[in-house]
């Protein structure tokens, strides 16, 4: 099994991106997905500096660098920018909207189908891997046993071998997105004035339950889970049931260890108590998402 | 420009069709559809009368089979386009891609319209589902600005459907998982949103609380209206501070915007709601009608009158209503 670092959905100052994938660049991963997913008003970084970025990245290491696309699209300006990132030439794109699918298509160029394409079952994969999909990534809601059966449809259809499955296995989880912008609703702004509140919150705000409970986090016009999303218990499963690749989101915590840690986890499996406050694994138990299984 | 007007069950949709609606949409009684709540939809026999009272009166039908089908359970989702192709339906809601291309393929003359649930909100993503299934409408999710949905109208290739009053998604539609997050299931699998069964509501000597899958939504001091523990409309607490983080309890409602979006060509506006009651539908449809009548008659000097914004009003959640996302202050 390979190993990615999935796409940062935070809202991080340009210098400290350089220098998280410098640290990326010598981390254990495979595959470094980067590129915005979130809000196009984030401009940290531009279409132009996302590139150049992969292609940093891609010349000092032989990992597989993968540009990951945004996830709501409601301008003209944000397909032009979308337009760019996927006629880029050079890297694989992660579509995360079915205007990247379409435009991917019209290119003839392949895609990885990303946690936000809604792909629920074998005949949407068929329909997906004739648009070019090559790469599959499971929304986040769905449990192991919804991910063995359509796995084991594509082997009986004899299309198993043409596409990769990744999973989302640690991170915080991309639950919501909505026209509002929860983090300036927090201060008090509209989306429009934002003032890139964002960026004052690394790793999104909490938003607790009036119990102090965490339930999620607001990362501007997305929700994320409160919990930081574990797989660790379930290397060996996701493994023996042909899952390709298992995605660590990039955050600015504990990603990269997590990435030696999960590698380890595949080659000796320890069982890993869950903190029930602060970790989850229920999606992928087909219970709620926030528990531990 | 269609109203269209939702319907739980046969006695709504009657109501509907009685009080103006040019259309009603409705869903099977199973999972395949996102307002999947007990006691509530149609079942076979239910649906051929459906059928027959809409098209006797020569109105159009429309039905939403609007869930992602379960790994392995396509079938159930085909069988429901085979079911409602079968009493003559006017048109099929559908956001699963692999049940798109099924009906698409199958039926080709029998209209197909996207979900709301598919989340498509730019003109690429329409150009997606015009050219893979020549798609004849699009609802539009509620997360675009008027001038947005205006940009949108203008380049659009296929028709497009508004949400015009109702419950008030606020997240891209087909792309929320709080509530699968919360409870398990959401609107994408099982066709429900925060479900019934998970509420729990508790007196405490704090106030009265709504619990949510063990969770808690809100909690209500003595001169407060409870509302439903919808997830995203409860009081949660960020860095100290307590309030509607995501939304307060209200409504969305598009009577000001009538000119607009028939200028701009939009071919439906939809009321939400096919949980909702008889009583409500009334009010709802009658309403909307005499407005859109008004527009036709007078289209210089429209104005929205007091009393059906007030109609409206106590018919929301929260007895208060907004623009939602088409408004960008709203944003």
């Amino acid at each position: 099994m390979k190993f990615s670092l999935g796409p940062s959905m935070f809202f991080w100052p340009k210098n400290e991106v350089t220098d998280f994938y410098q640290h990326a660049k010598d981390s254990s991963a495979d595959i470094i997905y980067l590129g915005e997913t979130v809000c196009s008003k984030r401009r940290e970084l531009r279409a132009k500096d996302w590139l150049s970025l992969a292609q940093e990245v891609a010349q000092d290491t032989n990992k597989q660098v993968v540009v990951s696309t945004m996830t709501l699209l409601e301008s003209p300006a944000e397909i032009k920018v979308l337009k760019r990132l996927c006629d880029n030439g050079e890297f694989l794109v992660e579509a995360n909207d079915l205007s990247a699918v379409q435009i991917m298509h019209e290119l003839k160029m392949p895609f990885v189908a990303g946690p936000a394409i809604n792909c629920y079952n074998l005949s949407t994969l068929k329909f997906l891997l004739k648009q070019g999909m090559s790469r599959w990534l499971m929304p986040v809601e769905l449990s192991g046993d919804w991910l063995k059966i359509i796995l084991q449809q594509a082997i009986d259809a004899g299309i198993r071998q043409k596409f990769e499955c990744e999973v989302f296995s640690w991170g915080y989880l991309p639950l919501a997105y909505s026209a509002r912008c929860f983090t300036a609703r927090s201060e008090d702004k509209a989306k429009d004035d934002c003032e890139y509140s964002c960026i004052k919150y690394p790793q999104g705000r909490q938003m607790n339950s009036r119990e102090g409970e965490q339930v999620f986090v607001l990362n501007g016009i997305q929700t994320m889970s409160g919990y930081q999303y574990n797989l660790i218990n379930e290397m060996p499963a996701l493994d023996e049931m042909g899952v390709d690749i298992a995605r660590i989101s990039a955050d600015s915590t504990t990603a990269f260890i997590q990435l030696d840690n999960f590698r380890a986890q595949l080659l000796n499996p320890l069982r890993k108590e869950l903190d029930g406050v602060a970790e989850c694994n229920g999606f992928w138990h087909k219970i709620a998402g926030m528990s531990v299984a | 420009m269609e109203l269209l007007c939702p319907a739980g069950n046969l006695p709504a949709l009657k109501t509907a069709i009685d009080n103006g609606a040019d259309a009603v949409y409705i869903g099977l009684k199973d999972d395949t559809n996102a307002r999947h709540f007990a006691g509530l939809n149609f079942n076979d026999g239910k649906l051929a009368k459906a059928a027959d009272y809409v098209h006797q009166r020569s109105k159009k039908l429309h039905i939403a089979i609007n869930t992602f089908a379960h790994a392995g359970a396509e079938q159930r989702w085909n069988k429901a386009v085979d079911n409602a192709v079968a009493i003559g339906t006017d048109a099929l809601i559908i956001a699963d891609l692999g049940v798109l291309d099924y009906a698409a393929t199958k039926y080709p003359d029998v209209e197909r319209h996207v979900s709301v649930q598919a989340s498509t909100t730019n003109i690429e993503a329409i150009k997606f589902f015009k050219n893979n299934f020549d798609v004849s409408r699009v609802v539009l999710p509620r997360v675009l600005s008027v001038q947005q949905v205006r940009q949108l109208a203008k380049s659009s290739p296929v028709p497009l459907e508004v949400f015009a009053f109702g419950s008030l998604c606020i997240m891209a539609e087909g792309r929320c998982y709080l509530s699968s997050y919360m409870t398990g299931e959401s609107p994408n699998t099982v066709g429900a949103c925060s479900p019934a069964k998970y509420v729990r509501w508790q007196e405490t000597d704090k106030g009265l609380e709504s619990r949510l899958n063990g969770v808690l939504i809100d909690r209500y001091q003595k001169d407060e209206n409870a509302g439903y523990p919808t997830l995203c409309k409860g009081r949660f607490e960020v860095e100290n501070n307590v309030y509607h983080a995501l939304e307060e309890p209200t409504s969305l409602n598009t009577l000001g915007l009538i000119p607009e979006l028939i200028k701009m060509g939009i071919v439906s506006v939809k009321i939400e709601g096919r949980q909702r009651s008889p009583a409500y539908v009334e009010q709802v449809t009658k309403t909307w009608r005499m407005a859109l009548d008004r527009y036709q008659q007078q289209p210089n000097n429209f104005a929205v009158e007091g009393a059906w914004m007030n109609t409206l009003a106590n018919l929301s959640e929260g007895s208060q209503t907004t623009l939602g996302a088409y408004h960008r202050k709203w944003q």
